[in-house]
Parts: C-alpha cells; structure tokens; sequence
C-alpha cells in the first residue's frame, strides 16, 4: 500500500470510528469523509458522485454490475461477455446459465482481443448486459471499449455496458463518458489502495437489484455497514495513481519492456504471449517452449522472484489459464506460460536482475 | 507433505539435520469441476496443514499439480481393474506411477538431491547398494507399498520416520508444537473417501456394471448381480445369496459378467502368476522366497519360478491385482503385480 494512503485511512480505523450513518458528531466526521471519498473518485473518473457504489472489491463489484443488471431487467436477462473475463464475471455468467437466462460467451484472436462487431452480433432483444474487460490481467490486451460501446448502443441502445477496469486503472484514462459504459469496475490494491474495497461505477438512471440486500446503504445498491477506512484509501490511492500515472506509463512501461527484450535475447525461441500493440504497460506473458511453469515459478519464488500463471485454485496448486487457451494456446502451450506483472513500485535494478533470473533458470531447465 | 503427521516429521528431521529442504504437496484429484475434495486426503484442510507446517519449519512450500498422472496412472487403472474383476491397490499404483516416477523425475529441475517421505519404512546404503527395509513400527511399516523400487528410486529417496515408531513421530510433532501431531490417520483411498468404493465407480464409471449371475461352482444361477465391479474375491457380504452355509466369491468373470462363489475352503490358492516383477538390486533369483500379498498381512513361504509363485501352503482369497512384496527378513527383496491365481 501507498503510505500516504496509510495515513489517510489510519484515523478511520482508530479515533474516527464511526458509522456514517449514525446522528453523532463521530458519525458525521466518518460520513463526511466518506461522501468526499466518493467526490474525488467520481472526479477522478468523470463520474457524479452517487453514480459511485462502495463494495468490497472488484469481484463484487462485477457480480453486482451483471447480476444487478440482468436481474433487474426482465424480460430481457441475457448476458454477452468474452472468454477472457475475469473469474468474478465467468463464474457469475456461469451462475446466470444455470438459472435459465441466456449467455452468449464471445471468442478472441490470438492476441486476447475480442471484435466490436462479434460483440455487437450476439447481441440481441434478449440481452441485458454487456460486459467487457478494459485491460486482460494475463497478457495485459487493452480492448476498445470505446468502440465496443459504440456499436452495441447504435444496434441495440437498451443494451448496458459493463467493463471491468481493475487492471486500467493507474495506466488507462479512465473517463466513464468517453468510455461511453454504464457500469465500470475498479479496485484499490491495483493501485496501491487497501485489499478488500472497490467502487462500482453506475450511471445515472441505471437501475440494479442488489446484490446484497440489508439497511439500504449506497442508495440501497450495496447494504451494508460502511467501511469508511477502505472508501478512504481508496479515493487516496486513486488520486496518488492519477498523479503517478505520467511515469507510471513511460517508466513502467520501459521497465516492462526492458524485461521482454533481455528474456527474448537470451531464449531465443520464447514466444511472448502479450500482444505487440494495444497492451497495457505493466503486463508480461511469455511461454517458454520446453518450461513447465509450475516449475520455473517455484524456482523464481527461491531466488527472490514473484510470477505467476493463471489463477491459483483454493489448495494452491496453479491452473491453466483459460484466457491463454481462449488465445488459442494448447493446455500444454498454456502450461509453459509465466505472467510477470509489474507495479507502481518495480525499478529497472530490481527487473534487470529478475531478468537474468528467470534467463539463468529457464536455460538451465532446458 | 500430505498434511498428516508423518510427512510433517520427515520435514522437521530433515530440516533440523542441516538440509535445504522445500515441502511440496501433490495435487492428485479434484471434483468434476476441479474443486479440492472436502474429504478423504488431498483436501484443502490438508494442504493448509502442510503449508503451515513448512510455515513453522521456515521452508518453501508449493502445490503441485499432478491430477492428469494420477487419473491416467491410478484412477483409470483402478476402475479398469474392479471392471475386469481384480482387486487393485491404488497406493501402491500411485507410488509406482506418480510419486517414485513423475514426482521423482522433477527433482533435477527442482534443484533437489534426495526425494522425501513419511513412509515408515527405512532405507540404506550397503557396499553401493541401497536396501529397502521394514519401518521399526511393526505394526506401521508401509515397505509393502513400497516393493517395486529399485537402485534408480532408493538412491534418490530418504525415509527419516521409518526409523521412529509411530508413537516417537507423534511425540516429535507434539514437542514442536505441530498442528497435525495429534491428526488421525487416513484410512480411506483418497479419492474414494469415506464412501464405499463401489459408490465411487458408479459415480464415475457407471458403464463398468453390466449385470450379470452369482452362480455356484457347478455353474448354477443363484442370484443376479448389478456388475463385477461391485464384488472382490473372498467378499461373504452382499452376494444375495442364501444357502445355509457361508458362500464366498472365489472366482469374477468379467468376460461373462459372473461371480462364482463357493465354500471357504474354494479360498484356496496355491499359485500366482506374476507380472512387473521388480527386485530392489535390480535382479534376483528364482528359488525359495518369503512373500507378502496383503498391506498388513504375515509373510508366507513359497517358491518363485520363471514369474509363477507357489506357495508352500494355500493361502485364502488371494486376488489378481494385489501386490506381492518378497522378504529377506526385514530387507525387501522385490515385489510384483499378482495376474492370476490357481
């Protein structure tokens, strides 16, 4: 976490312990520090203020977009999304089919990218949502959401458009209206916030059922007692990514780059899965021919390295990634594919010696 | 590290001896949907066990997928082997196929000298040679399960907890203030649980039950049957059968989808004929040999020739698919897959 968000959210969690919702003078120190919270973030974003719901993160902020969005909208409770999603979205669009309401899950090309108009195709009368992410946390593929946005609203304007931005954010403009999305995730430890708090954005006039229901906090969107520390860090942490994002975008990006071009040099037949073009910063996904990832991230881990490979099931045993074979990758292919991911507090000293690292142990592997 | 207290302990010795140690826990099977199972081993409990006792002996630890060998090596072979009418021991298939083989091959990549487990069973190096030999719990020894390796595996294997009993293992862990010292052995296969093993095959390989008779040993039909899968040699219960006196199967046709059975005495065999047959020094020579057929059974005399073993006196309800482990007092001689019986 960013110090500065620290001491922002520090007070919250001693002195200022109130509940914002309460009638006392503690109450409205915590609430007023809440309502400012969410002011900088809308800012931040483009947004208006109560078009900002508090959650818990970015998985429950997707779930509350796509199941608010599909079970409020009767009779239209169709669901169109991509094979790369998220868990939080495939598992919700998982949870959708098995309760009887139409899932269309859309295919990318060998670069994680999926078509504006394959999107707009599956849409049709039935759909309620659309959902899109900005940013792929594998390869780090950007996505026009624009574009995506255009074309499903001129074909089909009731349709709404979610994307999860919790990767973009802190490398992406993130403005809901040039976006042209109802419905946006983000969440805070992306970008140096507290684990465990997220916003949702949701436009104006966009009606969700809940999620979870209870007292009616967040305009009755998201029950539930406020975390005013976390709503503070986050609206801390966002404002210190904003002002990070400049250097964030030249320097990560070389430190990204920088670590592509030595692995490339030294194994000369990695293939990088991340795209050339229209890629974030921070992301780097290469398959090393011959290199079983499970081993090799082990081994990175004992030399001081952290990478990683599609998601870690509950018992810690590494999965295939389902963004990978979505690319087009065999199991196989996928198995030998590591992700380093890079952040706000990576130096190139520290990845030029990951870099000989992971070219020291995979040359030794094979 | 399965997350029991012996693999535990065989971290701790190893560790306290000096060694660069890393705890690995194998990935073996998942639900339909590649969920951890919640029962029987290779739970998440288990792994969250062994995780915080690498935690609490300071030593890395990963999770290992190895569920594709396991279900080709093991799991596969077992529901083929109830369908073909021999009784199988996945453990044993399961040390064979995934944990002395593909576990075994990683370690070079790893950057390990020596595998370690927390089978009670003890290991030596003689004149070049490594032994194999009963654990010093008599009553835990697991070298039966452990038969078929040789040079190739023992040389890059250490059992420190075979040199302890179970009780000293126990009080290890209680002195380290380990949070599996006092956690119950697993019984079950562990990707059967604590359900009934035909339940497993039902689940997943129904068409292996094809109905057929229980018919005695002049061929008479006594009773229908809903799969060979669902009986083992020498099962007195559930045969649907009555007749005054006990009945036992002694004899599965999976070809014809029969049970035969027959009074105990029917039980008995002489003779077993013998496939991977394995010796520990990587040969050994047919005569007299000391045989185990059963995890906890007593050794018996017998005579080895050309892969048939004859046992000195009959021995009941032996099974094909059980493993046979040849003894020269407490050193492991070989072991083999038991294919037919006369």
């Amino acid at each position: 976490m960013r110090p500065e968000v620290w001491s922002a959210m520090a007070p919250f969690a001693s002195d200022a312990f109130g509940n914002p919702s309460g009638v006392h003078g503690v109450s409205r120190t915590a609430k007023n520090a809440l309502e400012e919270s969410r002011e900088r973030i809308a800012a931040i974003i483009g947004a208006q203020p109560l078009e900002v719901v508090f959650t818990s993160g970015g998985t429950e902020s997707d779930n509350l977009a796509i199941k608010g969005a599909v079970l409020n909208s009767a009779p239209r409770q169709g669901l169109v999304t991509t094979g790369i999603e998220h868990e939080a979205v495939l598992e919700t669009a998982d949870f959708l089919k098995r309760l009887g309401m139409p899932v269309t899950i859309v295919g990318v090309d060998s670069e994680a990218r999926v078509d504006p108009m394959e999107i707009a195709g599956a849409v049709n009368d039935d759909t309620a949502v659309v959902s899109v992410m900005m940013v792929n946390n594998e390869t780090g593929t950007v996505q026009d959401i624009a574009a995506i946005s255009r074309v499903v609203k001129t074909l089909h304007p009731h349709v709404l458009l979610h994307t999860d931005a919790v990767q973009a954010f802190g490398c992406e403009a993130i403005d809901v209206d040039a976006l042209g999305v109802d419905l946006l995730t983000i969440s805070a430890h992306k970008f140096g916030g507290p684990k465990g708090s997220g916003i949702l954005y949701v436009r104006n006039g966009t009606a969700l059922e809940p999620v979870i229901h209870g007292g009616g906090q967040e305009l009755g969107r998201r029950s539930g007692t406020h975390d005013v520390a976390s709503a503070v860090g986050i609206a801390a942490a966002a404002q210190a990514a904003l002002d990070d994002r400049d250097r964030f975008e030249t320097e990560i990006k070389a430190i990204r780059d920088h670590m592509e071009q030595r692995v490339v040099a030294v194994v000369e037949d990695a293939v990088v899965n991340t795209p050339k073009t229209g890629r974030s910063s921070h992301h780097l996904n290469v398959r090393f021919p011959g290199v079983r990832n499970e081993t090799l991230l082990m081994l990175l881990d004992q030399s001081g390295v952290a990478a990683s490979a599609g998601s870690a099931c509950q018992s810690g045993a590494a999965t295939v990634s389902h963004v990978l074979e979505a690319m087009g990758l065999t199991p196989d292919q996928a198995r030998e594919s590591v992700r380093f991911t890079f952040g706000w507090t990576s130096t190139m000293e520290e990845v030029d010696r990951a870099a000989t690292i992971v070219s020291d142990i995979v040359s030794r592997l094979r | 590290m399965s997350g029991g207290v012996d693999s535990s302990v065989a971290a701790a010795l190893m560790s306290d001896a000096g060694h660069d140690v890393m705890g690995v826990t194998l990935k073996l099977w998942s639900g339909p949907n590649g969920e951890a199972p919640t029962a029987g081993c290779c739970t998440v409990s288990d792994a969250e066990d062994a995780r915080r006792v690498a935690a609490q002996l300071d030593i890395p630890y990963y999770v290992l997928d190895h569920t594709d060998d396991f279900r080709d090596g093991v799991v596969d072979r077992f529901v083929h082997d109830y369908a073909t009418g021999r009784t199988p021991n996945p453990c044993i298939e399961c040390n064979r196929t995934v944990k002395f083989d593909r576990l075994l091959s990683r370690l070079d990549d790893f950057g390990c000298d020596v595998l370690v487990t927390g089978h009670h069973a003890r290991s030596r190096e003689v004149d070049g040679h490594w032994q194999l030999l009963r654990g010093n719990d008599a009553a835990k020894d697991q070298s039966y399960v452990l038969s078929m390796l040789t040079q190739r595996e023992l040389s890059r294997t250490r059992f420190p907890v075979g040199e302890l009993t179970k009780q000293q293992v126990r009080e290890i862990a209680a002195e380290m203030g380990m949070r599996t010292a006092t956690k119950p052995e697993s019984m079950d296969i562990c990707f059967v649980g604590e359900r009934d093993y035909r339940g497993f095959l039902h689940d997943v390989a129904p068409q292996v039950f094809a109905p057929g008779w229980v018919v005695d040993s002049e061929g008479r039909e006594l009773a229908e049957h809903e799969g060979v899968a669902g009986f083992t040699i020498g099962q007195r219960r559930g045969l649907g059968v009555a007749l005054g006196e006990p009945r036992f199967v002694i004899r599965i046709e999976p070809g014809t989808s029969t049970v035969v059975v027959g009074r105990r005495d029917q039980l008995d065999i002489r003779r077993v004929g013998l496939e991977q047959l394995t010796w520990t020094r990587g040969s050994g020579a047919d005569g007299p040999v000391m045989a185990q057929y059963r995890a906890h059974g007593e050794k018996v005399p017998g005579w080895l020739t050309d892969s048939t073993l004859v046992f000195d006196e009959p021995q009941e309800a032996v099974a094909p698919g059980q493993t046979v482990a040849f003894y020269d007092g407490d050193a492991v001689l070989g072991g083999a897959l038991i294919v037919s019986t006369h």
